[in-house]
């Protein structure tokens, strides 16, 4: 327990966690759409003011895990209540506790039947978000990760598009199915330690069957949330059905689960089976990549789309974790930033212009640059910021993984590259329809610009696009040495493994 | 003091009997009757809960782990009663022999899980089970329904024949051991314990408490009794009952000796095969009462996950996670019986919007299912991760991955439902009413399944020190 920096005084990550929690409480007996509404739109800006302090207390000098809280829970069978954050989660917790109030934000019209329960939905969904990335006890972990399948999944339910029901007992079945495993290594790796403390299970000596167990007991888990081809099926239906509020935080955080969850067990619970299996992550990685960029160039629904630029994009994320550099590793948590930040604020766009069209169809949005200049200034910004374009956020993070990937291989960078360009050639064509159509385009004149509510919602997206594209190293900071730290580690235990391997002989 | 509870039953079941004879029955009186001899029997079970005896010359003993169960079979009753209490199926004039035949189920119950002499255990079983036996067919023919009559039937000759199979193998542990108290069973099979009767009598004995709880091959009458059964039934068939069939399993499996992993090897087979049964068959269900009934059988394997172990950790689990059982199904049934208009079986589609017809039940059923389904953190989620970190550490690797297999392929089937209350349409289905007694009792059950799954380690310590004392 010595890799924990107890917080005295407030426990504010408790907090974090219970606040939407008590938040929901309240509406159960005040129900009334104004209300619900205002309410949660007041929780969701209290989490994110509480969760600041989290960034101005953070010591980026130490890789132990800073705010920790830790409570007796189930002595039995020594599961314990261990909170705390380091460098690998602290930007994914700030992330998700800042992206709430767009999301209430932009329900505010878009959702008009059963608004409390809905906004419920949100603050429940937000409570096992905040949870799971901070939890620092295996079994704490598995209860955030698998009890959040439910608000998700009546957030798609419920709130969804026509084919809803598909959608939603896919998303459910599918993330079900590819984590039961997950629950028998934990188990596994508890009978190992004795214990669910996290950090206790890292760097052990676990034989090398074990550890191949193991890994493709979590990576069956991982992939299918992240999700990495070819477990992506279930990501376009479940985007394109959900409510705009549902595609942003299933893009903003639910996908950056999977690859945390890379990050924080696979590699240092299990280095051995990571060196072994790496290169053939990393050519899924690629092969995602690619299939997300071709997939994404051939369809007509924007919300697919942009679904299956996900696809990429986080294709990207796993080629830098495997790749197993410091610039790989930093680079791929730079993306899963990014890719909440422009991905989440292109799914805004996309519900926007649904709003007002009600359709997701490319072809009944094309030419509306004339009738709507805000919006497509908005929208511009935020596709090039997805093929990343210099100057913006992407940039940094794709730019990243793609120097780490030159310093190992080179025919691996080389075949990341056409996804690069990919993007751009999907992104783009999106980008004309919209704007300028061609000489057909559907009469636009009934539409309206963007409100001051819509500008509001997207204007902090934009904000953190150039300011993570031009001024990166603020968020570098806090990140590096955690990343450091593990990648040292790995390199002790691969000497350490390499050494005993030439005695062996 | 001791046997307060039980004595709460039978004035109970007398006084049912005493009102059976009136000729003016008012059914609200009768339902307040019910419920008010439910709740005082739960009182008086919290009273007992700490004394220790044994009475009736030895073969009755009234200990902690007795009384464990009594408490829960009590809280299990009240909500019974109050989850079924429109009865809607059973007609007026019978109502008073029904709740009677319910009180001696629940005195038969109450009396096997304290009973340590064969006999006494015997007549106990076959007092809760015969009444049960004529609580099913007790359905109202009047719009020409027939299935009851078969469910009776089927369940009459299935539990005779587990019955005999269980006096059977307890002859045999008379002739091998000379009595029939339990605690002078256990020197005396341990001097046999190499002979194949000594474990050939205890597996016989199971095999009438397999019946009970539904396990594989001893399930067969679990559909149909639950769909021929009225809603209320079933409610009470489905889950008290299954109280007592493990508190006398855990009694029995304590007791082997020797061979135990033959026994073991035994329980690993069945569980598997009632799991992947369970599972599979209620994959296809239409009828609400079916699915549920299969789904029963699949967590009857589960908890001889918890009994194979013969640890006293695996013991507690199963006491902790049958209790929990017990409540989530009833949650199902009381939503079951107030959407259930005049007291017909409902299909999956009949649940159809529930979340617009009556917001409440479709809560309660969702938390119910989503329980029996296994997700963090309620009670049926904490039972089932016990379930799996105790048979992992006996180094069952292969029966746990099954087990984590079976709990992906369950998943389907509770999710239809709740994708049928949840996302489609009413159509032109009525609201369904609710009193607010009801609404009450469903939020009592909500927590109870959140907070037992939340916080469980205070009632495992307890059901640990139970299991202590029978050791």
């Amino acid at each position: 327990m010595d890799c924990l920096i107890l917080k005295e005084g407030f426990p504010l990550l408790s907090f974090l966690i219970f606040f939407p929690l008590a938040g929901a409480v309240v509406l159960f007996f005040f129900s009334g759409e104004r209300f619900a509404r205002w309410w949660t739109l007041c929780i969701t800006t209290v989490e994110a003011i509480a969760s600041l302090p989290l960034i101005t207390g953070f010591d980026t000098t130490t890789v132990k895990f800073q705010f920790a809280e830790m409570h007796r829970w189930i002595p039995q069978w020594h599961i314990n209540y261990i909170l705390g954050v380091d460098g690998i989660s602290i930007l994914l917790v700030l992330l998700s506790t800042l992206i709430m109030p767009f999301c209430v934000l932009a329900s505010w019209r878009y959702i008009k039947t059963r608004v409390t329960q809905f906004m419920i939905c949100l603050l429940i969904m937000q409570v096992s978000m905040v949870g799971l990335f901070v939890a620092l006890d295996f079994m704490l972990f598995w209860v955030f990760w698998e009890f959040m399948l439910i608000p998700m999944y009546l957030l798609i339910a419920v709130w969804g598009g026509p084919r809803k029901e598909y959608a939603s007992v896919k998303f459910f079945i599918y993330t079900m199915a590819g984590s039961v495993f997950l629950l028998v290594a934990i188990i596994a790796l508890y009978l190992k330690n004795g214990s669910f403390f996290i950090p206790d299970m890292m760097w052990k000596n676990y034989s090398t069957t074990f550890q191949m167990l193991v890994f493709l007991a979590f990576f069956l888990a991982f992939a299918i949330k992240v999700p990495m081809f070819p477990f992506h099926t279930w990501l376009p239906a479940a985007h394109v059905e959900a409510p705009t509020a549902g595609s942003v935080i299933l893009a903003s955080v639910l996908l950056k689960m999977g690859t945390y969850g890379m990050l924080r067990f696979c590699l240092p619970i299990t280095p051995e089976a990571t060196f072994t299996l790496a290169p053939y992550i990393l050519w899924l990685s690629i092969a995602g990549i690619m299939y997300g960029g071709f997939t994404a160039l051939a369809q007509h629904d924007m919300k697919k789309l942009v679904a299956y630029s996900s696809v990429g994009h986080m294709g990207f994320v796993t080629l830098g974790i495997f790749i197993l550099n410091s610039r790989g590793i930093e680079g791929a948590i730079m993306q899963m930033i990014n890719h909440g930040v422009t991905t989440g604020a292109l799914f805004l766009c996309v519900g926007m212009i649904y709003e007002r069209t009600h359709s997701r169809e490319l072809r009944l949005a094309t030419g509306v640059g004339k009738y709507m200049p805000w919006y497509v200034t908005f929208l511009a910004f935020f596709s090039l910021s997805s093929f990343g374009f210099p100057g913006t956020n992407s940039f940094i993070g794709e730019f990243l993984v793609l120097a780490g990937t030159f310093t190992v291989s080179k025919p691996l960078a080389l075949a990341a590259i056409p996804g690069t360009v990919l993007a751009a050639a999907y992104m783009l064509r999106m980008l004309q329809k919209i704007i300028w159509g061609g000489t057909d385009n559907p009469d636009q004149s009934y539409l309206n610009d963007l409100g001051f509510r819509e500008i509001i919602t997207l204007a902090p997206f934009l904000f953190f696009v150039f300011w993570i594209g031009l001024g990166p190293q603020p968020f570098i900071d806090m990140m590096h040495t955690s990343v450091v730290n593990l990648l040292q580690q790995l390199g002790e235990w691969q000497q350490h493994a390499s050494v005993a391997a030439l005695i062996l002989q | 003091m001791a046997i307060l509870p039980e004595l709460s039953l039978l004035s109970a079941a007398v006084a049912f009997f005493a009102l059976s004879l009136s000729r003016q029955l008012d059914s609200v009186q009768i339902r307040n009757t019910a419920v008010s001899f439910g709740i005082v029997t739960f009182i008086c079970s919290l009273i007992s809960l700490g004394a220790h005896q044994v009475v009736f010359m030895g073969a009755y003993q009234v200990d902690l782990f007795s009384q464990f169960f009594k408490l829960v079979i009590s809280l299990g009753l009240v909500f019974v009663l109050i989850a079924g209490q429109n009865l809607r199926d059973i007609e007026q004039e019978i109502r008073p022999e029904y709740y009677m035949f319910l009180f001696l189920s629940c005195l038969g119950l109450m009396s096997l899980v304290s009973s340590v002499e064969l006999i006494t255990l015997f007549v106990s079983l076959e007092l809760s089970s015969f009444s049960l036996y004529l609580m099913v067919p007790m359905r109202s023919d009047q719009k020409g329904l027939r299935m009851q009559m078969e469910a009776g039937i089927k369940y009459i000759l299935f539990g005779v024949f587990a019955t005999g199979c269980m006096l059977y193998g307890m002859s045999y542990i008379f002739g091998l051991t000379g009595t029939t108290y339990i605690k002078d069973i256990v020197p005396g099979l341990q001097k046999v314990a190499s002979e194949p009767a000594a474990f050939f009598a205890v597996v016989m004995v199971l095999t009438g408490f397999f019946y009970k709880l539904a396990i594989f091959p001893m399930h067969f009458w679990v559909p149909d009794i639950y769909q021929g059964a009225s809603n209320e039934t079933t409610g009470f068939v489905a889950t008290v009952p299954k109280l007592g069939a493990v508190a006398l399993l855990i009694r029995f499996v304590i007791l082997l000796p020797g061979h135990t992993s033959l026994l073991v090897d035994l329980l690993m087979v069945l569980a598997i095969c009632s799991m992947f049964y369970g599972n599979l068959c209620a994959l296809v269900q239409t009828d609400v009462k079916r699915l549920l009934g299969y789904s029963g059988i699949a967590h009857a394997g589960f908890i001889l996950l918890g009994l194979l172990t013969l640890k006293v950790s695996g013991y507690a689990t199963v006491m902790y996670y049958i209790a929990g059982y017990v409540f989530m199904n009833i949650a199902c049934y009381m939503v079951l019986s107030n959407v259930s208009a005049g007291g017909e079986n409902l299909e999956i589609t009949d649940l159809n919007g529930l979340h617009r017809r009556q917001p409440m039940l479709a809560f309660v059923l969702a938390v119910g299912l989503f329980a029996l389904a296994g997700i963090p953190p309620m009670v049926g989620f904490m039972g089932e991760f016990m379930f799996l970190a105790g048979a992992l550490r006996e180094g069952h690797i292969i029966l746990v991955s099954l087990a984590a297999v079976n709990a992906g392929i369950a998943i389907y089937y509770y999710l239809m439902v709740i994708k049928a209350a949840y996302t489609a349409d009413p159509g032109d289905r009525p609201a369904v009413e609710i009193n607010g007694l009801t609404r009450f009792t469903g939020v009592i059950l909500v927590l109870i399944i959140l907070l037992m799954g939340a916080f469980p380690s205070k009632i495992i310590a307890f059901a640990g020190t139970a299991v202590q004392t029978i050791m």
